[in-house]
């Protein structure tokens, strides 16, 4: 589930408020995404990936995690690299190429093509 | 706010886009209105998927039309499976060319075209609608349909639920490309996939098919929610204790997966990738990898817990019924496609993964859009309509206290458990219908919601009615075909080599239609 929005990050540009299917942020009154229903969060990691400014992380955990967990520290999340790393693993962002065009994976069967998706 | 258009669309994921797509190519005008965002929304933006795409080549075509007949219960249609391979073929490299995706190039400098990545397939796949002149309703969902005097399907009702208001769209042709019904599990990417679409076309009189059919789990590393299944086929599979759980794997061994999951853990390791194969797998599907990496384990060396997550008709093949090659349904002016409809005719009882229904989601798509256009022109402007929705929006008893998060709560205790859904046995399913049909009546009588309220109304009242058509369908199917596997009944019976159709409302129904292929 989404843990985390970056108060520091956050560019404000509605992105994330925009793309989230389940429709769980809203704008707070200082312009920044809050997330009013996290319930509703399926973990998809789309906000994650159209975030710009890498400011959001999602949890893979299906459950809202409790206070004081890692993935709530900014500071731990850059630090591992999780920050923003699906985005520079599906080759999103500037100079970036995308991951699809790199996407050869094993085949399923001796003689089947290999997987690309 | 009220629009007007030749050809509206219910839905955003890829049948919608492509059936926007090619609506817009005939000329029509088109609103496509999504409960989500188009491009993110669905089963396929978060995930990827393969794509049954073979080249036109007799040899490997034939091969490709062979390899699940038997699989599917023979239920399929040999000239279906020809033309949604032509269409798949065709569409697939317009994505390439038009669409610029960027297909990877294997080492002999050939494209690989047989498989997409879902944001990036998603992300282009809105580009090209907006610059197809196609209006986008983000966050839109869609709660009723209108229809004309004659009962054709005229339009739609909707609630903006980004800008708090309802909205209408008046049009001479509805495609529903809303998605399958996946019961709020959380499987990847498919809460959005409530059902919508079936009951919006029950309501009208529409007919469903294949509805029992409807029984997919996929798996998913245990409190996460990614359903990816393909490198599963690398897995061993082992109890608590180490000792490998004989008879479990992904294909073939997913129902030992599920028995064992009633009483104990299992665990997983894909140990059986070699080097090569897992640095290629991370580049395949990245998305497979974020659990793991962002819980801190190593998939191929140390043993993670799984859980298996129901992905209903999303991975199900059954779903509004099709009655031509344009996708129209049984009803006037409604034309169903992708996971929305019922994807037996190229792979009957059973799918084992996105490839079929990611080509079916474009090839119906792009006929549905384009018979809706067609459609859409003949039938002209200006009828008067009425609304056609019911259960949520006008009670037909006393308005009673109906819970809509007990409603839910209610339908996910009948169809999400393992005992019930995936290893079924007659008796279970007649008591589960039981509670099905009395969350109904209520459902029917006595829930009135209005504004933002309506969105989860209905969509608690869509599951109620999928797993009515569901059970109903899989008691009529009295043996085991394709993924519609019965405990009780567990041999193949020549003599039911039928599809199953069902429908209704306050009363399902559901009866055999003979294959004509």
């Amino acid at each position: 589930m989404i843990e985390l929005v970056s108060a520091e990050g956050c560019i404000t540009c509605d992105k994330c408020i925009e793309v989230c299917p389940t429709n769980v942020f809203d704008r707070a009154a200082d312009g920044l995404p809050v997330v009013s229903r996290q319930s509703d969060c399926q973990t998809c990691f789309q906000c994650e990936a159209n975030c710009p400014a890498d400011a959001l992380f999602v949890a893979p955990q299906t459950h809202p995690l409790p206070e004081g967990s890692p993935e709530h520290d900014e500071e731990h999340l850059r630090r591992t690299g999780l920050l923003g790393s699906y985005r520079r693993e599906i080759g999103w962002g500037r100079g970036r190429t995308p991951g699809a065009s790199r996407a050869i994976g094993p085949a399923l069967s001796p003689t089947g093509p290999p997987l690309i998706s | 706010m009220t629009l007007t258009a030749d050809v509206l669309v219910a839905g955003g994921g890829p049948a919608a886009t492509w059936a926007a797509l090619k609506a817009a190519e005939e000329g029509a005008s088109v609103v496509l209105a999504d409960k989500g965002y188009c491009g993110t929304s669905g089963a396929t933006a978060s995930v990827g998927t393969g794509v049954w795409y073979v080249p036109p080549e007799e040899k490997a075509r034939e091969a490709a039309m062979a390899s699940r007949e038997a699989l599917g219960g023979h239920l399929a249609d040999r000239r279906w499976m020809a033309r949604v391979l032509d269409e798949t073929y065709e569409r697939v490299n317009e994505l390439a060319e038009a669409g610029r995706y960027p297909f990877p190039t294997g080492p002999d400098g050939t494209p690989l075209r047989n498989g997409l990545q879902g944001p990036e397939y998603m992300r282009r796949q809105r580009i090209r609608v907006k610059r197809a002149g196609v209006t986008i309703l983000d966050h839109s969902p869609v709660t009723e349909l209108l229809t004309a005097a004659d009962g054709s399907v005229a339009g739609a009702a909707g609630y903006r639920r980004q800008a708090g208001r309802s909205f209408e769209v008046r049009a001479g042709a509805v495609v529903l490309a809303t998605g399958g019904c996946a019961f709020l599990s959380k499987a990847f990417g498919c809460n959005v996939n409530t059902g919508d679409g079936a009951l919006l076309a029950a309501e009208t009189g529409a007919e469903l098919s294949g509805m029992e059919f409807s029984n997919a789990y996929g798996i998913a590393p245990e409190h996460t929610s990614v359903t990816k299944t393909a490198f599963y086929n690398y897995a061993t599979f082992y109890r608590a204790g180490g000792e490998v759980l004989e008879g479990a794997a992904s294909q073939g061994g997913r129902s030992v997966i599920a028995r064992t999951l009633l009483s104990e853990k299992v665990f997983c390791k894909l140990d059986q990738a070699d080097d090569a194969a897992q640095r290629a797998m991370r580049l395949a599907q990245p998305n497979f990898f974020l659990p793991f990496d962002r819980l801190g384990i190593n998939p191929f060396t140390d043993p993670f817990s799984v859980t298996l997550l129901a992905e209903g008709t999303v991975r199900g093949t059954g779903g509004i019924r099709i009655v031509d090659d344009g996708c129209a349904t049984t009803v006037p002016g409604l034309y169903a496609a992708g996971d929305a409809a019922t994807r037996e005719l190229i792979c009957g009882g059973f799918t084992g993964g996105g490839s079929h229904n990611a080509a079916w989601a474009i090839s119906s798509g792009s006929w549905a859009g384009r018979s809706a256009a067609r459609f859409a022109r003949a039938v002209g402007r200006g009828r008067q309509v009425s609304a056609a929705g019911g259960a949520g929006l006008r009670p037909t008893g006393t308005s009673a206290n109906v819970d809509v998060v007990e409603v839910i709560r209610t339908v996910q205790a009948e169809v999400l458990p393992y005992d019930k859904n995936y290893l079924r046995h007659g008796d279970v399913l007649r008591t589960a219908l039981k509670e099905l049909d009395a969350a109904w009546d209520s459902v029917r009588s006595g829930l009135h919601a209005e504004g933002a309220g309506l969105v989860p109304a209905r969509q608690a009242a869509a599951m109620v009615a999928h797993a009515r058509w569901m059970y109903t369908s899989a008691l009529a199917r009295d043996e085991s075909r394709g993924m519609a596997r019965r405990l009780d009944r567990p041999g193949l019976d020549p003599a039911q080599h039928h599809r199953i159709t069902s429908g209704g409302l306050d009363e399902v129904w559901a009866r055999p239609e003979e294959v004509t292929a």
